[in-house]
């Protein structure tokens, strides 16, 4: 897509100048020479490589570790507009919630017809077998990563509801510690508010949402499909800095619905289970019975209330594309007011109206898979070829249920360290959302991934794309320069001695506590 | 702890310790073999695949048993599982799967030795090797470093402990192959040949400072011999090992309540060691007293595996 005419996070509409709040930031950016950024973002990158911040790549040779490219230039958010998002997504999630507590147990919303009951109890990812469970303290989607759009100053609109097992929160810590070690005038010039206190946030939502009973310290795990899984790093980062065990199927077993963990003492009973294993392999008895990364009996201990699962099994029938569109209802059933972040318009295939204008508009829309995720099964077409369109156009007609389409919208920019200098880049933003015994609470911060390829709009990291740090800022711009932006040097300083002390000083037996 | 963690933990140690001595002997036999106008360096690099046990296979392969291709098969060859390469992928693969179990700075060490052999496909003769060898030794003593700096719980205990049963092994593996090549039964000993082959078994686990510390003498195979097998002092003796081992299982039976089999075998093995001397040692046999305690240190491995259910 062409990048003139769309708004510029930090330079505004079609200006050379920065908007006056990142004025500093302008300078900076002008002030750097490419070379200097280049040599920070390679330095940066190497760290990612020795730390071993890698992903795979589905359908590439398992031995093929990628590091996710990093931007230097980092993106801003003022506190105005932070609190804007954040209301908006406590809204948000509060309502997917709701929504999830509601399909699984009344059905209200399903029967005061907000909402077509096929799209629910049709739906691969609601599972029947779990109707009438309502796991402890009623919450469903503990960690939600709602991704976000940006088409102008105030135009935020969400994307995508991820409330199975989003991923990417171990982006938004590391590259925070790279820029403090790499570009610390930023911290010195913008007051930024602190991203590592997450995994303390996590860590007390897991204990907040332990099965009543499991007394002052429940035992939390984190359980991995194992290092081969592309997230796996992020996986082991969080038990790292929670402190507490990374297992994997085969550490656990499931005796009379209580679950227990291998360890070299003998079984510790395991109380909440953060787990990073989709819903079809979680448990071979229930679910897919060829998965061997499962835990037989898992289900069964969940549905006795014995452990929570975080996230819930079953919470993808609130993210699924189908139930995206209608988004804007279920918030307003459930709140009662107005979704204060919009959806993108979008158009149910399934619906012979929605489909017929598809058809016809098929250069100018993004059509997705209702059930598809990553950058797979997505058609954009103001960049796609002739063939990749009708290959579209056939796959609708055949199965129009399993589409949803979207207009292409004009995605704000960030400016972007490419191989031709900063230019303007495509980005979008998926902060991480908690919920557990003690609200709803969002860290200042999250994933901006950014699209690379000039023009390009996908900026799912399995297509090429990249993160930069996501900065959010505590006070009015204009003191950024004064002895507030000091003092938040000292806070990001001891932040990274304190992330670096938490390595050090983890307690390793987390089976012992 | 996991069973899992321990065990991998446990095998990382192994694996680390293991590419530390195929470095250390690869770069001992570049020394022996650049003497090779001297009948010593006859055979130095045949004899490095004899200590690595990777002589049969290594014929299998059919190559030409040329200095450049031995070392090539000991140093990236992934069909030898104690090539360095096959070493430091096990560990690493081992690293991995417990990140959360290793410092940031342990994993560090790992992922940089296995960074840097990654893209290598070949040596370039002598100097490569060593420059290569060099790096790795680095890496092993930052790894050894950082273990050190580790809690000290059950994490770093069972590192150090893999790294003990395999120390205890290689050294015997290094000494037997030596000893038996070089001293058959009654042959004088003190000439140049003997000289040349104990310097290199003294590189190799780096202690020709300590023997001249320890005995004040010039080389006498008996004493090296001894130092190897009974000195405490020299930290990659069998002794030491032994020590080392019933040491860190009694640290981590303290800290589990759990004591069993393997701290049996461990401590039975220390006591026989308490009562050795050189002479008896010698008297009985070197190559049987060696093939007996690397039976036993394969019995006290699996002890371990099986009082902390590594399987």
């Amino acid at each position: 897509m062409d990048t003139e005419g769309t708004f510029d996070e930090i330079r505004g509409h079609g200006t050379d100048a920065a908007r006056p709040e990142f004025a500093a930031l302008g300078e900076w950016i002008a002030e750097t020479p490419a070379s200097e950024l280049e040599r920070r973002q390679k330095a940066a990158e190497a760290a990612f490589r020795q730390l071993g911040i890698t992903f795979a790549v589905y359908g590439e040779e398992e031995a093929s570790e990628r590091i996710i490219p990093f931007d230097i230039v980092p993106r801003i958010f003022t506190a105005p507009e932070w609190d804007r998002l954040s209301e908006g997504l406590v809204q948000r999630v509060e309502a997917i919630n709701a929504f999830l507590a509601d399909v699984y147990g009344a059905r209200k919303i399903i029967a005061d017809g907000v909402v077509p009951p096929e799209l629910v109890l049709n739906n691969p990812q609601f599972q029947p077998a779990l109707a009438g469970t309502q796991p402890p303290h009623g919450i469903f989607a503990h960690i939600c990563g709602i991704d976000l759009v940006r088409t102008g100053p105030d135009e935020f609109f969400v994307l995508e509801d991820n409330a199975r097992t989003p991923s990417g929160v171990s982006y938004m810590l590391e590259n925070r510690e790279a820029m403090l070690r790499l570009c610390p005038e930023l911290f010195e010039m913008f007051p930024v508010r602190p991203v590592d206190v997450y995994p303390d946030l996590l860590h007390e939502t897991l204990q907040s949402v332990a099965p009543r009973g499991s007394g002052l310290n429940p035992v939390c795990v984190v359980l991995t499909p194992g290092h081969f899984n592309s997230a796996f790093y992020e996986h082991s980062f969080l038990a790292d800095q929670m402190g507490v065990e990374l297992v994997e199927a085969a550490d656990l077993h499931v005796d009379d619905d209580i679950v227990w963990m291998r360890t070299i003492e003998g079984p510790v009973r395991v109380d909440v289970i953060y787990r990073r294993i989709d819903d079809d392999y979680i448990d071979p008895l229930v679910f897919n019975p060829e998965s061997v990364l499962g835990v037989p009996g898992l289900i069964a201990a969940y549905m006795a209330g014995n452990v929570t699962l975080v996230n819930a099994p079953g919470t993808g029938v609130a993210d699924d594309k189908a139930i995206y569109s209608y988004m804007p209802e279920i918030v307003r059933y459930y709140s009662g007011s107005e979704a204060k972040l919009p959806n993108v318009e979008t158009y149910r295939c399934r619906e012979p109206q929605a489909l017929r204008y598809t058809l016809d508009n098929l250069e100018k829309l993004v059509v997705k898979l209702v059930d598809g995720s990553g950058g797979y099964g997505m058609l954009v077409g103001p960049t796609a070829s002739k063939a990749e369109i009708e290959a579209f156009r056939a796959a609708l007609i055949a199965e129009p249920h399993r589409y949803i389409a979207q207009p292409t919208l004009a995605l704000s920019t960030v400016p972007t360290l490419t191989e031709s200098g900063v230019a303007p880049r495509h980005v979008d933003f998926r902060p991480f959302i908690l919920s557990g015994g003690n609200g709803v609470q969002i860290v200042p911060g999250g994933l901006t991934r950014v699209a690379l390829r000039e023009g390009s709009l996908v900026v799912n990291s399995s297509q090429g794309g990249g993160t930069k740090d996501s900065m959010i800022l505590t006070g009015p711009p204009s003191q950024s320069m004064g002895p507030g932006g000091l003092r938040q040097t000292m806070g990001g300083m001891s932040q990274s001695l304190g992330a670096g002390m938490s390595q050090t000083m983890r307690p390793l037996g987390g089976g012992l506590r | 702890m996991l069973s899992r963690t321990a065990a991998s933990l446990y095998w990382v140690g192994r694996y680390v310790e293991r590419a530390e001595f195929t470095a250390r002997l690869i770069e001992a036999t570049i020394r022996l073999d650049s003497l090779s106008p001297r009948p010593a360096g006859e055979g130095a690099w045949e004899s490095a695949l004899l200590v690595t046990a990777a002589n049969h296979a290594f014929t299998l392969s059919g190559e030409e048993r040329s200095p450049a291709n031995v070392s090539r098969y000991l140093t990236l060859d992934h069909r030898n599982p104690s090539s360095i390469r096959a070493c430091l992928d096990a560990a690493r693969g081992n690293a991995r799967a417990v990140r959360t179990a290793l410092s940031r700075e342990a994993w560090e060490a790992i992922n940089r030795a296995w960074l840097g052999l990654r893209d290598r496909s070949f040596v370039s003769g002598g100097p490569g090797t060593l420059t290569l060898v060099e790096t790795l030794k680095a890496e092993a003593r930052g790894f050894e470093g950082a273990v050190h700096r580790m809690l000290r719980n059950e994490g770093s205990w069972f590192l150090m402990l893999g790294a003990a049963i395999e120390r205890a092994d290689n050294t015997a593996r290094l000494i037997d192959v030596k000893y038996h090549l070089l001293l058959p039964e009654g042959e004088m000993v003190g000439g140049v040949i003997d000289r040349d082959q104990w310097t290199t078994i003294l590189h190799t686990v780096s202690a020709v400072n300590a023997y001249r510390l320890l005995y004040r003498d010039g080389l006498r195979p008996a004493q090296v011999a001894e130092m190897l097998i009974l000195r405490r002092e020299l930290p990659r003796s069998l002794a030491a090992s032994t020590d080392e081992v019933v040491n860190l299982l009694n640290l981590i039976g303290k800290r589990t309540g759990r004591q069993g089999e393997a701290d049996r075998l461990a401590r039975q093995r220390q006591n026989a060691m308490n009562r050795a001397t050189i002479r008896n040692v010698i008297a009985g046999g070197m190559h049987e007293y060696l093939s007996a305690f690397i039976i036993e240190n394969g019995r006290i491995d699996q002890a371990i595996s099986q009082q902390f259910r590594f399987a």
